[in-house]
């Protein structure tokens, strides 16, 4: 399994389509912490508008934690549709390239070939999230300095102290991390269902952008299913940054509001994850390879 | 003519009691003037419904005639939009009110007489003040104005080590909040609402921030730097 | 000793019966020529062997092992190309063999990469990405993977695809030395049938997924029988005169000319009778070859 991943990792990294994803988020991070540089604090006069109302708000609010936050809210609802670019392919893109049938017809069982993929392609698409917290966190702390968290949500505003606010981000990472793997694994699925490459990435991107619709419509018809859909609980990471307050509204540093919200989000997402590669593995166990 | 007359008399009379400033006021202003500047550490937490916030450190600078500035060590601080510069010391230090006796009230146990302020100089940002004095100690336990612009403030204050200044440990403002709400395509929130959330929303308008001093540093000079 | 066993195997794709009740035996030693038309199941056998294809029914033994049951152990033995070289266009050939050499649980050393890259003939393209690869090249380097770790079994799907004819020559000599030198099995399918003819020992014949024909090549080709092209001073005239008459049996179907397989001796008799009915004999060409044979089998299948 070990030279599965190692060769699979290999083929990932020397593919120039694989860079593409990095530039991708590259270029958007960069872009997005250049305007904020230049005008974030009309943006964020903006944003503060309500509070501005009634309270003054002194200290460094557009800092680096806070940045990284807007970017993550971005990002994190398109990062999913560039690892569909790469998890989609894993299976068929090598059955339209012709070499599925050279690597199936070596000394490894296909469940072996599609897990060692689809932990090659996990590897990637972690490799992936570090590179977009590097920027998103790092980059913008660097730039931007550090300071509490202050974070206006729809209903609420949290101010979350500084020392409180790096390991938030590590779980959020790792949360992002098992929300990205749901999407590699079902672009891993609709790979070994097809023979080419673009259908299972347009089918990967077309089912995230359709369960998300799904997920964010309050029509109550779809409330029933909603609990179930992996989009449901993908940014669900934003429950780190949400803090619980004591009897006399005074928040409690290091606490997380809703943790049960995450274990479950988090399970249900595993759930998916084990279905979909299950799936794949059947799938691929079953099929002639005819191409 | 009779109206004339009447007229001119309250007219008089009210010009000759706002000209009057009480004695109870001058006798805590005297106790303020012992203190030119001082610096403060305490610890502030602010209570407002759509704000979760934990307790944080400050710092508190003033210096005669009345300026002020709170101070949150290495964070962001949240505080009322302009009240907190009207404390007992920025308001009286003008000099520039009139007064009006309002009587006695007996607040937690204690008879404080009414005084209400009036500001001279329409430069003031403020229109109204009514201050809660114990008349033995000469303290001001509790202020309630009414500002131009940024609506009503109340501020309580207790007393400890510091009281022959007529300093505070602890001082509480209160005042009136407005609603928050951004949308959800800015926050990028979609799916159901929190209830928790919609619970907050449910609590009163009223919004506090209190500070509870450790120490104060007097008289020790300050720059206008850090104002 | 028997390499490779099928035993009735059939493979369908909803009501198409690609291969049908097949069975043949590959011995130790062997190179043995596979041969059929395109879609006659010659590469849906072949994959069976290397089970990218679950067959319908039957049962596949590889050195005495189920191919089902014991599929790791046996490819480990197998070094195979199937139809196409299909590549990783960014990756180089030296890449791909340092690559696929980590999939095998023998050692392979950097050295015997390069062996492997001289034997194909790509040492000096060893660090070029395949897709400025000519076609011949990434055959070659197909065929480098499949030897890469010394496999007993060798399984080649038109080896000589795309290669020129000095590279044709090329596989054929390397097909023969690790046949005769090193003692490799080898299987090998080819649609140039003059090429099997060159190196196979034994030939098995497909047609519509059916066995038509199985066995050495020397056997298979009856040198009692052979394979004439008439040429006559009036072809369709000598033509109603073979059909009419007592040749009638040695007459081969074909598009054009007349072909018989006809015993050598009756050779003199034909050209008697063609001559006392008045058409005159200007040639007859012996047509001996495997190609003749394939052509003659598959024609009387139709």
């Amino acid at each position: 399994m070990k030279s599965i991943i190692a060769f699979e990792l290999y083929k990932i990294f020397r593919r120039p389509r694989t860079y593409i994803a990095f530039g991708a988020i590259a270029a958007l991070i960069v872009v997005i912490q250049f305007g904020l540089k230049i005008d974030g604090e009309s943006y964020a006069s903006f944003l503060m508008k309500d509070i501005n109302d009634t309270l003054t708000v002194d200290g460094k609010v557009l800092n680096g934690y806070l940045i990284c936050y807007i970017l993550l809210q971005l990002l994190l609802v398109h990062v999913p549709l560039l690892v569909a670019l790469i998890a989609a392919d894993m299976i068929s893109g090598e059955a339209n390239l012709g070499t599925l049938r050279l690597l199936f017809s070596t000394p490894f069982t296909r469940t072996e070939w599609v897990l060692g993929k689809f932990i090659a392609a996990s590897i990637y698409t972690i490799v992936l999230l570090i590179w977009l917290a590097f920027l998103a966190l790092f980059v913008s702390m660097w730039v931007f300095g550090t300071d509490d968290l202050f974070l206006m949500k729809s209903n609420y505003v949290v101010l979350i102290q500084e020392k409180d606010v790096l390991w938030r981000y590590v779980g959020a990472f790792v949360f992002a991390s098992f929300s990205l793997l749901t999407v590699t694994a079902l672009g891993f699925l609709m790979s070994s269902m097809a023979n080419n490459s673009i259908g299972p990435i347009v089918g990967t991107m077309s089912a995230i952008v359709f369960f998300t619709i799904l997920s964010t419509l309050n029509i109550p018809l779809f409330s029933m299913i909603k609990p179930y859909l992996f989009t449901t609980h993908m940014n669900n990471w934003k429950e780190f940054f949400d803090i619980k307050v004591n009897d006399g509204n005074e928040a409690i540093a290091g606490s997380i509001l809703n943790i049960a919200k995450i274990k479950n989000s988090l399970f249900v997402l595993s759930a998916h994850i084990i279905l979909f590669v299950s799936l794949a593995v059947y799938i691929t166990k079953k099929k002639d390879i005819l191409s | 003519m009779k109206k004339i007359i009447v007229f001119a008399f309250f007219f008089c009379c009210s010009n000759l009691v706002i000209a009057q400033v009480d004695p109870l006021i001058e006798k805590v202003s005297k106790k303020l003037a012992l203190v030119n500047d001082y610096v403060a550490e305490g610890v502030m937490k602010t209570d407002v419904s759509f704000i979760k916030a934990s307790l944080g450190k400050v710092k508190v600078y003033f210096k005669k005639p009345n300026l002020l500035k709170v101070k949150k060590e290495g964070g962001i601080s949240l505080l009322p939009k302009g009240g907190v510069s009207l404390t007992i010391n920025t308001l009286l230090n003008t000099k520039k009110y009139s007064t009006i006796p309002g009587g006695s009230q007996v607040v937690n146990g204690k008879t404080l007489t009414v005084i209400k302020l009036i500001p001279n100089d329409d430069n003031l940002d403020w229109v109204i003040s009514t201050l809660w004095i114990d008349p033995v100690e000469a303290l001001v336990y509790k202020t309630a104005t009414t500002t131009k612009e940024n609506g009503s403030y109340e501020i309580i204050m207790q007393y400890g080590a510091y009281a022959q200044y007529g300093l505070a440990s602890k001082i509480i403002f209160s005042f009136n909040t407005k609603d928050y709400k951004l949308p959800n395509g800015i926050t990028l929130e979609f799916g159901d609402e929190d209830p928790a959330a919609k619970k907050n929303l449910l609590k009163n308008k009223k919004g506090t921030v209190e500070i509870t001093y450790k120490n104060y540093i007097i008289n020790k000079g300050i720059p206008n730097t850090i104002f | 000793m028997s390499v490779i066993q099928v035993n009735n195997v059939s493979k369908h794709f909803g009501s198409l019966k690609a291969v049908d009740g097949l069975s043949f035996e590959v011995q130790e030693g062997q190179v043995f020529g596979f041969l059929g038309q395109n879609g006659s199941g010659k590469s849906t056998t072949i994959r069976m062997l290397l089970s990218l294809i679950h067959p319908t029914s039957g049962s596949i033994e590889i050195f005495g092992h189920s191919i089902q049951d014991n599929r790791n152990k046996v490819l480990e033995e197998i070094g195979a190309i199937i139809e196409r070289p299909d590549l990783y266009p960014y990756l180089s050939a030296k890449e791909h063999l340092t690559l696929f050499a980590k999939l095998r649980s023998k050692k392979i050393t950097p050295s015997s990469i390069e062996d492997t890259l001289k034997k194909v003939g790509l040492l000096d393209r060893a660090k070029d990405k395949v897709q400025t690869f000519s076609l011949g090249m990434k055959q070659r380097l197909g065929i480098g993977i499949a030897l890469l770790h010394n496999p007993s079994l060798i399984i080649l799907d038109e080896p000589t695809n795309g290669l020129d004819p000095q590279g044709i020559s090329d596989i054929r000599n390397l097909i023969q030395h690790l046949a005769k030198e090193e003692g490799k099995t080898i299987l090998v399918s080819s649609h140039i049938l003059s090429e099997i003819e060159q190196m196979a020992s034994h030939i098995l014949i497909l047609h519509k997924g059916k066995k038509i024909a199985d066995g050495p090549i020397q056997s298979l080709l009856d040198p009692n029988k052979m394979i004439v092209h008439l040429t006559t001073t009036n072809d369709d005239q000598a033509m109603q005169l073979i059909l009419a008459g007592s040749f009638s049996n040695y007459l081969l179907k074909r598009a054009e000319g007349i072909y018989l397989s006809i015993p050598h001796f009756e050779i003199p008799l034909l050209n008697q009778f063609l001559v006392n009915a008045g058409v005159g004999l200007i040639n007859v060409e012996s047509r001996n070859s495997l190609e003749d044979y394939f052509l003659q089998v598959t024609s009387n299948t139709q």
